[in-house]
C-alpha cells in the first residue's frame, strides 16, 4: 500500500515537474516570440549615434513637447467618451427594461465593426466646410462662411475615436454586469438601497475591473492609432514616430521614440493591473443563468430617455457613417462597373486572416492567464505584460521591429530564406497581428478569470484535476463568454487592420482593409466606399455573434 | 478515476463536435496552401506604390500579350523600401514601382536596385528621367510625370499674385493658401527642390510665409484643397496634377460645378518653371525573373502603356515621340509648360533638412 503510495507520488511529482518545466520553457518561447519586435526597438537605443541624436534634439526643440501634449489631451478626451457612453448604456441594458432593449443590446456593438479610419473620411467630407451639410445650411439660411465647427482637429479626432471604441467598455463592463450585477442588486433592492445607491456602490464598483479593462483597450488603440490623426492633421506622438521614420530615414530615432510610448503605455499597464489586484471579485454564485431575475421596468417616459440615451452611441458611431458611406457609393462609386469578383477575393483573405489569428491569438492568450493566475510568479507577470505592450504599438512600428531581427538574420544566414518565409506566405503577418492583438484577448480572458475564484482551482486540484485538465473542463466552460468575445474582438480588430496589412501581405491578397485605404489614399472616396461597407458588413457577423454567445450562455 | 476525462474529444475545446473538427481542418489547409510557392517561369513579381485603380488593365495586357503572370503586392514607398530591405537576398521582388523622385533615389542608394541596360529603355526615357549610369546599368527609369500646379479661386485671388511658388508666401495671399501636411512626399519634393533654387535660408523664410498664409492647417489630401477653394474656405491651394484632372475629366454633376469655380495656373513658367515629381520602376537587386522585369519596364516605356498612364491616371508620359490625347491635361497647360530641371538625387537629399525646417517653422 504505502509503495504503491510511494510510486504514485514519484510519478505525480515527475509529470508535475515535466508539465511546469515545459510550461515555463513554452510560456518563455511565446512570449519572446511576442516581445522580439518591441525587444528590438528598445534595442535601438544602444545604436545611439550623432545623426539620430541631432534628429531627436531638432524634434525635442521644436515639435516634441506638442506632439506629447496632444496625445495626453487624446487620451483624456477618448477616456471621458468611452467610459460615458460606454458605462451608461451597459447599465442601462442589464439594469433596466425599456422598449427596444433587446435591440440596443446588440446594436450597441456595431461601432465595433467601423474602422476608426473610415468613419473618420465619412464624417470629414460630410461636415467640412465644402462638405453637403455645410453647403445646404448655407444655401438655405443665406449663412456665409463656416457654419459648423471643423471636425478635423483634436476634439473631433477623440469624438471619432470614442464613437468607435466604446464598445470595448460597453461589451466588457456588460459581461460584468450581467454575470452577477442582476442577483445583488434585486438583493440590495430588497434591502432597501435606493437606485443610485444601487448603481453607484454596487454595480459601477462590480464593473470597475471590466470598466478599466476596456478603457485600457480603447487608450491604447488610440495611442497607437494613425489613420484618423493623420487624416485630421492631429499632430500626436505617433505622428512624430511615423515623421522620424518615414521622412528622415532614420529608423533609430524612430525606434527611440517608440521606446518613449512603450514606455508610457508599460506605465499605464501596470497601473491598470495594480488597480485590478486590489479588486479581484470572486463570483460566489456559480448556478446556472436561467434563475437570472428580470430587469427594472421603465415606465414609458423613462423608458423612451433610456432609449435615446443608448441609441445615441449606435447611430453617431454606426448609422450616420454607414449612411453616408451609401450615399457616397450610389451617388459617385462605381457606378457602372462594381468589380465584384475581386471584391469577393478582398472579402474572403480579410475572414481567413481574421479567423486563423483569432484561434491563435486566444489559444495564447488562455495559456498566459493560465499560467499567471496558477503561478503568479514576477517572471510570468513581466511575460504576460510584454506580450501586452503591442497593442499600443503602432502597426508600422511593430512592421519595423519585426523586420529588423529579420533582415539581420537573411542577412547572416542567407539559407534560411528567413526573409522569404516571412513575406511570402502570411507567417509575417500573423505574427503581427499576434503581437498587436493578443492583447486584445488577454484582456478579455483576464477578466473572465478575475471573477472566477481561486478556490475553485484548490478544489480542483483536491479531486485531482489539474495542467491541462483544469483549463479544458473547470476555466474553459466557465470563461465561455469571454473566450468567444476574445476570438470574436480579435477576428474584427484583424480586419480592420491596415499598416501591418498592407507591409507585409503575399503577393495577390487584397484585403477589403487594403482596398478602402488604397482607394482612399488615392482620394476617391466614392470607390472607398464599396470596401469600407462591406469592411463593416463582414464585422457585423462577428459582431452578431458575439452577442448571440453572450445572450444565449 | 473519472470517466469524463477518458472522453478524447474534451481535450481540446476547439475539437469539441465534427463540425468543429471540420472548420479547423479547413484552416489549417488554407494555412498550408499558402506555402506552396508559385512557379518561377513565366511568372513576374511586383512590388507596387502605385495607387490608382485605373492601372488593372495595364497590368492585364502585359499579361495578354507575353503570357507571363503578374504577381502584385500594393503598399506605399517607405513600406516597399523598408520590406525589400528585411528580405535582402531572400527578396521575391522581380520588379519595384515607386511613385516619388526622392524614393527612387533612396532605393538607388540603398542598392535595393540593380542597374540593368535595355536599348529600349535608354532610347525612350530622357536622361533627366532616370538614374545616372553606374556598375554597366541604369538602376531606375522615370515612366511618367506629374506637375505640382496652383489652383486659385478667381473671385478670391488675382492670378497674378499665385503665379510662382514663392508669391503664395507673399503677405498679400494672408489667410488665403490652403496645402496638404508639409511632410507628405509630393509637398517634401517641391519643398526640397526650392531650397535647391533658392538655399535653405530663404526657403526656410518663404515656408514660414506660406505657414502664415494658411487659411487653415493643414489637413486632408490634395483633392481636399481643390474643393476648398472652389467652396471659397481657401482663395489658393497647391495639387498634383492627376487629381485635378480627374476632376476635369468626372462625369459627376457635383465635380463639374466644382471645377467651373476654380482656375490653374503653372506656376514659376518664367523663371525655374513648374516643379515637376517623377514615377518610376526599377529591377529589384535580387530579381528571380530579371528577364521578365526587364521586358516589363520596357513594355511601360512603349506607347500602349504610357497612353495608359496618360488616359488612365492623367499623368504626362515620358517616352520621346508619345502622342497622347487628354482634354484635361491639354485645357491645363494649354499644350506644353515648363518644367523644372533639376538633378532628382538634390531633391532626395534634402528631404531631412526640409521636415526640420518645417519643424522649426511649424507647418505641420
Amino acid at each position: 500500500m504505502t509503495a504503491y503510495n510511494r510510486k504514485l507520488s514519484t510519478q505525480l511529482c515527475v509529470a508535475l515537474w515535466v508539465f511546469m518545466f515545459s510550461r515555463r520553457l513554452f510560456l518563455f518561447l511565446i512570449s519572446l516570440c511576442l516581445a522580439i519586435p518591441i525587444l528590438s526597438i528598445l534595442g535601438a537605443w544602444l545604436q545611439w549615434d550623432a545623426l539620430s541624436f541631432q534628429i531627436l534634439n531638432e524634434m525635442s526643440q521644436t515639435v516634441l513637447p506638442d506632439y506629447v501634449l496632444t496625445s495626453l489631451i487624446l487620451c483624456v478626451l477618448v477616456a471621458f467618451g468611452v467610459i460615458s457612453m460606454g458605462c451608461i448604456s451597459a447599465l442601462a441594458v442589464t439594469l433596466f427594461d425599456f422598449p427596444g432593449r433587446k435591440f440596443l443590446e446588440w446594436a450597441l456593438l456595431l461601432p465595433l465593426a467601423m474602422p476608426a479610419y473610415v468613419v473618420a473620411y465619412a464624417y470629414t467630407d460630410f461636415f467640412q466646410y465644402s462638405g453637403s451639410l455645410q453647403q445646404w445650411i448655407r444655401l438655405s439660411t443665406n449663412l456665409d462662411g463656416a457654419v459648423l465647427p471643423d471636425i478635423r482637429n483634436v476634439w473631433g479626432a477623440a469624438f471619432v475615436l470614442s464613437v468607435c471604441l466604446y464598445p470595448y467598455v460597453y461589451l466588457l463592463t456588460r459581461t460584468a454586469l450581467s454575470e452577477r450585477a442582476v442577483h445583488l442588486m434585486e438583493a440590495a433592492r430588497l434591502l432597501g438601497a435606493d437606485l443610485w445607491r444601487r448603481i453607484f456602490s454596487l454595480a459601477l464598483p462590480l464593473a470597475r475591473p471590466a470598466i478599466t479593462a476596456g478603457t485600457a483597450l480603447a487608450l491604447m488603440e488610440t495611442l497607437a492609432d494613425f489613420g484618423v490623426s493623420n487624416y485630421f492633421g492631429v499632430q500626436t506622438f505617433t505622428a512624430g514616430i511615423y515623421k522620424a521614420w518615414l521622412v528622415m530615414d532614420n529608423r533609430i530615432a524612430a525606434s527611440e521614440l517608440a521606446g518613449f510610448l512603450l514606455l508610457f503605455v508599460f506605465i499605464v499597464l501596470t497601473m491598470e493591473q495594480r488597480a485590478q489586484s486590489r479588486i479581484r471579485f470572486g463570483n460566489a454564485n456559480l448556478s446556472s443563468p436561467n434563475t437570472e431575475t428580470q430587469p427594472l421596468p421603465l415606465d414609458f417616459a423613462q423608458g423612451i430617455f433610456c432609449f435615446f440615451v443608448c441609441a445615441l452611441p449606435v447611430f453617431l458611431g454606426f448609422v450616420l457613417p454607414v449612411v453616408i458611406m451609401i450615399q457616397y457609393f450610389v451617388s459617385n462609386g462605381f457606378s457602372n462597373h462594381v468589380p465584384w469578383s475581386r471584391f469577393f477575393h478582398w472579402t474572403f483573405h480579410s475572414l481567413r486572416l481574421g479567423v486563423i489569428t483569432a484561434l491563435i491569438a486566444v489559444a495564447i492568450a488562455l495559456f498566459l492567464a493560465f499560467a499567471q493566475r496558477l503561478a503568479p510568479h514576477r517572471y510570468t507577470k513581466w511575460a504576460i505584460q510584454i506580450s501586452s505592450l503591442g497593442y499600443a504599438v503602432p502597426g508600422v512600428v511593430i512592421v519595423v521591429g519585426l523586420l529588423l531581427p529579420v533582415a539581420w538574420l537573411q542577412n547572416i544566414w542567407p539559407q534560411s530564406q528567413i526573409g522569404f518565409l516571412l513575406t511570402a506566405t502570411i507567417a509575417g503577418l500573423i505574427w503581427a497581428y499576434l503581437v498587436r492583438f493578443v492583447a486584445v484577448s488577454l484582456q478579455s480572458i483576464q477578466s473572465g478569470y478575475a471573477r472566477i475564484p481561486t478556490t475553485l482551482d484548490d478544489s480542483s486540484s483536491m479531486l485531482g484535476v489539474s495542467g491541462l485538465r483544469l483549463i479544458t473542463r473547470v476555466h474553459v466552460p466557465l470563461l465561455s463568454r469571454s473566450l468567444s468575445a476574445a476570438v470574436l474582438l480579435v477576428l474584427v480588430d484583424v480586419m480592420k487592420e491596415l499598416p501591418a496589412t498592407l507591409m507585409l501581405r503575399p503577393f495577390n491578397t487584397d484585403t477589403l482593409a487594403v482596398m478602402a485605404y488604397q482607394f482612399a489614399r488615392d482620394e476617391r472616396l466614392g470607390e472607398a466606399s464599396l470596401p469600407s461597407l462591406a469592411l463593416v458588413v463582414a464585422g457585423l457577423l462577428p459582431v452578431i455573434l458575439l452577442s448571440r454567445s453572450l445572450r444565449h450562455k | 478515476m473519472n470517466t469524463h476525462s477518458l472522453d478524447p474529444l474534451m481535450l481540446n475545446p476547439f475539437l469539441r463536435t465534427k463540425r468543429h473538427f471540420l472548420v479547423f481542418s479547413v484552416l489549417l489547409s488554407l494555412l498550408g496552401a499558402h506555402l506552396n510557392l508559385q512557379a518561377q517561369e513565366k511568372t513576374l513579381n511586383i512590388y507596387s506604390a502605385r495607387h490608382y485603380p485605373t492601372d488593372e488593365s495595364l497590368y492585364s495586357d502585359f499579361t495578354k500579350s507575353t503570357g507571363i503572370q503578374i504577381n502584385r503586392v500594393d503598399a506605399d514607398d517607405a513600406g516597399i523600401l523598408a520590406r525589400l530591405k528585411a528580405e535582402g537576398s531572400a527578396s521575391a521582388a522581380d520588379v519595384i514601382l515607386l511613385v516619388d523622385a526622392a524614393r527612387l533615389w533612396r532605393g538607388e542608394i540603398d542598392g535595393l536596385f540593380q542597374p540593368i541596360q535595355s536599348k529600349v529603355l535608354e532610347a525612350a526615357i530622357p536622361p533627366q528621367l532616370r538614374a545616372k549610369p553606374s556598375d554597366g546599368g541604369i538602376s531606375w527609369f522615370g515612366l511618367s510625370t506629374r506637375a505640382r500646379v496652383v489652383v486659385y479661386n478667381p473671385s478670391k485671388a488675382k492670378k497674378e499674385d499665385v503665379d510662382t511658388y514663392e508669391k503664395l508666401a507673399d503677405p498679400v495671399n494672408k489667410g488665403k493658401l490652403c496645402v496638404r501636411s508639409g511632410s507628405h512626399p509630393y509637398n517634401l519634393s517641391l519643398f526640397g527642390s526650392m531650397t535647391e533654387h533658392l538655399g535653405p535660408a530663404k526657403t526656410e523664410i518663404w515656408l514660414k510665409g506660406l505657414v502664415s498664409n494658411m487659411a487653415r492647417s493643414p489637413k486632408g489630401g490634395d483633392t481636399d484643397q481643390i474643393k476648398g477653394v472652389a467652396s471659397g474656405e481657401c482663395g489658393t491651394a497647391l495639387t498634383n496634377t492627376y487629381y485635378l484632372a480627374r476632376l476635369m475629366r468626372s462625369e459627376s454633376v457635383d465635380d463639374k460645378a466644382l471645377v467651373a469655380k476654380i482656375s490653374v495656373v503653372f506656376p514659376n513658367q518664367s523663371t525655374t518653371g513648374t516643379h515637376v515629381n517623377v514615377a518610376g520602376g526599377a529591377v529589384a537587386r535580387y530579381a528571380k525573373n530579371k528577364n521578365n522585369a526587364v521586358l516589363f519596364l520596357e513594355y511601360l516605356a512603349s506607347p500602349a502603356a504610357q497612353n495608359h498612364f496618360a488616359n488612365g491616371n492623367n499623368e504626362w508620359p515620358v517616352s520621346k515621340g508619345v502622342k497622347f490625347d487628354n482634354p484635361a491635361l491639354q485645357a491645363m497647360t494649354g499644350g506644353t509648360f515648363r518644367s523644372e530641371v533639376l538633378p532628382i538625387s538634390a531633391v532626395g537629399m534634402n528631404q531631412i533638412k526640409v521636415q526640420q525646417m518645417l519643424d522649426r517653422v511649424g507647418f505641420r
